[in-house]
């Protein structure tokens, strides 16, 4: 996807955090040593994307810029660099489908395939209702339970197209669905039960 | 095939309490302060004759890293850094020890961050590990509650300090100085060595980068024994290892062997084998999507250590078995993965900025047959002009891949340019 920031008309004027993230914020500040407060961009710039119904306007990085004394053009680097920040409005549910190769060998093209469907409509767009956004993303680190997505903060794995597709239906209902392997695994363990570890599966 | 008693990571898929209650049930935290009252050079002395090598890929020997620290100090702080920013294509074995097993980590740092003089140590896990570091934070905040972290460490009177310092999406941040630059507050491209981190690092102190699973099992080897690790795997190749086999096999998992387990033994006996059976595969790649592929003919009796992958012209890497059975389009693989390091690559050096994407485009026309066969030899041409002209790895790492698709299967690459040159009609 194209990460373009969103036009002028779409920028709001200004940005507080609120009293909430801005205690929020000074923890994250706390982390680090005196003088090095610059290393809280990141963790700030996700908390005004929190803030933001997930995404960044350029007023939000100004205000972080301000309150860590940075010049605004090193927080719209580290802003452009980074694909967790949206530069632009994104849907409610934003919708990122794995498709590098072990999720590619495992069929991602069908969930892929199934998503745009459903969705109705393709990488980078968002519905008319403003509900999903659906993007192709990035090897996410759950190979072993390929194929996978995240949506939002959550990660949906073992996905068919059918199941990737029940996912999509009950979150445009206003369902929770199941989090994580959507085959009836626990984890990475081996679909056909653990080879290892016998001795510690129950409740020790 | 190891035993469970010798396994490090009991709780690996999640099927216990992952909080501190149950992490002492497993043996986390048990005798810690006994271990920092050894002092920190007898510490670095047992990693040492432990043989554990770096668990993120370059299989660095992890005592003598710790021991490159300054033993004397100016009275400034110096750092423990965890590379959690695991995003390998094929990897996800930190995950499940962050998730699941967050106490051996937090102990991890505390032990090797006192064997190293650091006074905090900072883990840097991938944003988008929502959940893993939600539980990582959990498990840092009961560590300080118990007085296990912080001004006053197990009792043992060493103050230090364990943060958690998220990402938000960058694979450049798993090479260390990439890492250290993010951790700054600035855009991950990767810094010149040397300096090399221990002299060097965050913030300009000394700084020791290690990967998740290297920090993980420092505790259980101080509480069992250097000679205990070193007797699992082979000399030079010791412990046990996490292994991730995904793609075309029955059942795709993570599973913590003996190192140096034969690579058909580890997915036959963990992953239910291959898809269609042994005879159905046709490639693997052994060690994370960086490391070049191997042909069934090496597959079927190599090892899974640093040194039989290297002896194969391969690499151990992250241990992340990616299998391709014989339906697979090769070419379209490695094509992936070329867009892949396009996507990632930094900007920085302009071999790997413009190089990745070079290459990209022409494995796309490969994948299509849209070649004159002496392109490939143009093509393994720019990947050596690439390989070892970048400030960091992630050039060499876009480079292999396609060094070894040619190196074994070259000849199907040049069959599918033949065949649409033969369905082509003759030029008028």
């Amino acid at each position: 996807m194209k990460r373009v920031p969103a036009p002028p008309e779409q920028q709001p004027d200004s940005f507080a955090f609120t009293p909430e993230n801005l205690a929020v914020a000074k923890q994250h500040i706390a982390k680090y040593p005196p003088r090095r407060q610059a290393s809280a961009v990141m963790p700030l710039l996700d908390l005004a994307q929190r803030q933001q119904q997930n995404w960044l306007p350029r007023a939000a990085m100004d205000a972080v810029a301000d309150m860590l004394e940075m010049p605004r053009i090193r927080v719209y680097e580290v802003a452009t660099f980074y694909t967790m920040y949206n530069l632009a409005p994104v849907g409610e549910h934003f919708v990122q489908v794995c498709t590098t190769t072990p999720c590619w060998l495992r069929g991602s093209e069908d969930v892929v395939g199934a998503c745009k469907s459903k969705l109705g409509i393709d990488f980078g767009e968002t519905t008319a209702d403003g509900k999903f956004t659906l993007i192709e993303v990035e090897c996410l680190g759950a190979c072993v339970n390929a194929p996978m997505m995240q949506i939002n903060d959550d990660y949906y794995e073992d996905l068919t197209a059918e199941s990737a597709s029940a996912v999509l239906e009950a979150l445009a209902k206003g369902e929770k669905p199941k989090v994580g392997p959507q085959n009836g695994r626990r984890a990475s363990e081996p679909a056909g039960g653990p080879t290892t570890l016998h001795a510690y599966t129950g409740d020790n | 095939m190891l035993r469970d008693e010798d396994r490090i990571f009991t709780n690996l898929y999640g099927t216990l309490d992952w909080g501190l209650a149950g992490a002492r049930k497993r043996g986390d935290w048990d005798g810690t302060k006994a271990i920092l009252e050894l002092g920190p050079d007898a510490i670095v002395d047992v990693i040492k004759a432990s043989g554990l090598r770096g668990r993120g890929g370059a299989g660095f020997p992890t005592g003598l890293k710790w021991s490159f620290m300054p033993k004397e100090s100016d009275g400034k702080p110096t750092y423990l850094v965890v590379n959690a920013d695991e995003g390998e294509p094929g990897t996800c074995k930190d995950r499940e020890m962050m998730r699941h097993d967050p106490h051996k980590l937090v102990e991890g740092c505390l032990i090797a961050g006192f064997a190293m003089r650091a006074s905090a140590a900072y883990i840097y896990i991938r944003g988008e590990f929502h959940l893993e570091a939600n539980h990582l934070e959990a498990a840092v905040a009961e560590a300080y509650d118990a007085g296990l972290i912080g001004p006053n460490a197990c009792g043992s009177g060493y103050a230090f300090d364990v943060f958690v310092h998220r990402g938000a999406g960058a694979y450049i941040c798993g090479e260390e100085t990439a890492l250290i630059e993010s951790l700054e507050g600035k855009k991950g491209q990767p810094r010149l060595k040397p300096p090399f981190p221990a002299g060097v690092g965050v913030w300009g102190r000394p700084t020791t980068v290690n990967n998740v699973e290297s920090i993980a099992v420092a505790p259980t080897i101080m509480r069992r024994g250097a000679d205990w690790f070193a007797g699992l795997g082979r000399a030079n190749n010791t412990g046990t290892k996490v292994f991730c086999i995904s793609g075309h096999v029955e059942h795709p998992c993570n599973v913590e062997e003996e190192m140096s387990i034969p690579l058909r033994e580890l997915i036959e006996k963990h992953a239910g084998g291959v898809r269609g059976g042994w005879d159905n595969l046709l490639a693997i790649i052994p060690g994370g999507s960086s490391v070049p592929m191997l042909p069934k003919s090496i597959c079927d009796d190599v090892l899974m250590d640093f040194d039989s992958l290297r002896d194969v012209k391969s690499g151990l890497g992250t241990a992340a078995v990616i299998v391709m059975d014989k339906s697979t389009d090769l070419v379209r693989a490695i094509a992936r993965l070329a867009k892949f390091y396009t996507h990632e690559s930094c900007g920085q050096c302009t071999p790997c900025r413009e190089g990745t994407g070079w290459m990209w485009r022409v494995m796309e026309r490969l994948v299509r047959g849209e070649a004159d066969v002496a392109e490939i030899d143009m093509l393994l041409e720019v990947s050596y002009q690439i390989e070892g002209h970048t400030i960091c790895a992630l050039g060499d790492a876009a480079a292999w891949p396609i060094q070894g698709l040619m190196r074994h299967f070259r000849p199907e690459v040049e069959a599918r340019i033949m065949e649409r040159k033969n369905k082509q009609p003759a030029a008028a």
